[in-house]
């Protein structure tokens, strides 16, 4: 069986990989992540999660009828992220530039646990991806997270509110047994990949500065480490 | 990886030998639990042209005057991934990984939509074309086998599979003898050159050969295609027969 995810590469550049429940703030740390990286002088590349061509036609077709089952949310994923990986992942890595993922295979482990996949064969079916150099996991209370895309006014999307699970048909109730689920799950990825846990309670400013602080130790900055802290002392 | 994750898909795997028929291969799909399911699952193996589909047809005609009721089902049909696949092989863009993911995805939306139901509600579903051919393809292409039977774990061993062989001299001439060679079905993408015969040949070969090599793994019932269709149906009626009203 392949072990990449639990293998360091070997490419010259770095992959950081943000990621989160909804809400959690992760793309906005991600956005500040990458311009302080390509003011240092990094080449700098951004791909997120669910976007390749190939397979948005087919998420598109399935989430409009709510066709997808969690099998099939879990494989298309899967797709996207493999067809990503070769094409957008890997070529910069072995130029030497600087991956910014936003959400990972970690989000697959967490969201198709919670859908009711099978934990261990999502962990296998994702074997073939890179390992980060460095995952940054914005952890969140779902309050705070709901009261965030409140404010935002957005409408909760079907299947980041897990109404396809049928637990609630308020989607904010689900959303939040939902989500809180893919919390649990989260947790159990922190110790098992090495996730370095970020309060997302405190403000963007407090937070950028620990995102630096970790980033710091993988990549060559002119960014002094204010603090000595561990990642594992970051817990909320 | 963790160390235990690599432990239980020793245990659990496929290529453990401990195929139940009618049941997951390997880790089964949690919320969908098909145990004491009453129906049958029949597959029909084989490369190209060697009539897969006209033995499907009168296997299904002779089960429903026998009273049997049959589903039919077949490689890459579901209307989730029938777009995409479409797309995705007109525009030569797959790599090895995504083809192998985009087939597993339509063949999961297939299984839960199509073949458990049917199993459930105790009809005969007969398969044109089953996992073997995705693994046989993915296995040509160099993709990590143990990986493969992983993704495929979720596949529910068929009860009978028949894998209709030929040798890759009659298959040419099948082939060119109806609609010709085409680009994927010639292994183009492996890019063993610019010649679609010799391309055609060394691809169908390997086929061949991962066919053979998972004839015992996986349990099949090997029939020689080469003889008339009326022939290699007798051959399946009687094994149908025997292990239906044995």
């Amino acid at each position: 069986m392949l072990n990449n995810l639990t293998k360091s590469h070997e490419y010259p550049g770095k992959l950081l990989v943000v990621e989160g429940i909804d809400g959690s703030g992760k793309t906005t740390q991600l956005g500040l992540l990458a311009k302080w990286l390509a003011a240092e002088g990094h080449k700098v590349f951004v791909t997120e999660w669910n976007s390749s061509a190939l397979v948005k036609a087919a998420t598109k077709t399935g989430k409009k009828k709510n066709a997808l089952t969690p099998m099939t949310f879990s494989l298309l994923h899967a797709t996207d992220f493999a067809d990503r990986l070769l094409y957008n992942i890997i070529p910069p890595l072995k130029a030497g530039m600087i991956v910014l993922a936003d959400r990972y295979a970690y989000t697959a482990f967490a969201r198709d646990a919670t859908r009711g996949v099978d934990r261990q064969w999502v962990r296998e079916l994702y074997s073939f991806a890179v390992r980060p150099d460095v995952t940054l996991y914005f952890r969140v209370p779902i309050d705070v997270s709901l009261d965030r895309l409140m404010a935002r006014r957005v409408k909760l999307k079907f299947y980041e509110a897990g109404m396809d699970m049928g637990w609630s048909a308020n989607p904010i109730e689900s959303f939040r047994l939902f989500q809180g689920k893919v919390l649990d799950e989260y947790d159990r990825l922190v110790e098992e990949f090495g996730l370095n846990v970020v309060s997302a309670v405190g403000s963007i400013t407090e937070q950028q500065r620990v995102v630096r602080d970790l980033v710091a130790r993988h990549i060559h900055t002119t960014h002094v480490v204010e603090s000595a802290e561990t990642p594992d002392e970051q817990h909320v | 990886m963790s160390n235990t994750s690599e432990a239980d898909a020793v245990i659990d795997g496929p290529t453990n030998g401990g195929i139940k028929p009618g049941k997951y291969y390997g880790r089964s799909i949690p919320y969908l639990p098909i145990n004491g399911y009453p129906g049958k699952l029949i597959a029909v193996e084989g490369t190209d042209s060697v009539g897969r589909t006209t033995q499907i047809e009168l296997l299904r005609e002779w089960l429903e005057v026998k009273g049997y009721g049959v589903v039919e089902t077949g490689w890459t049909r579901s209307p989730l991934m029938q777009p995409t696949i479409e797309l995705a092989k007109s525009s030569n863009t797959l790599n090895k990984l995504t083809f192998v993911l985009l087939y597993a995805t339509d063949f999961a939306d297939r299984l839960e939509k199509e073949i458990i139901p049917a199993l459930k509600a105790g009809f005969v579903v007969l398969t044109d074309r089953y996992i073997f051919t995705a693994l046989a393809r993915a296995g040509v292409r160099g993709v990590d086998r143990a990986w493969l039977r992983n993704l495929y774990g979720f596949a529910i061993a068929p009860h009978l599979v028949f894998y209709l062989k030929v040798d890759v001299d009659t298959l040419i001439g099948r082939v060119l003898g109806s609609r010709g060679m085409d680009f994927w079905e010639s292994g183009m993408d492996l890019k063993h050159g610019d010649d679609i015969y010799d391309s055609f040949r060394a691809y169908q070969q390997k086929l061949l050969r991962e066919y053979t090599s998972m004839a015992d793994e996986f349990h099949f019932r090997t029939l020689d295609a080469r003889r008339s269709i009326d022939k290699i149906q007798d051959e399946l009626r009687r094994q149908v027969q025997a292990f239906l009203e044995p």
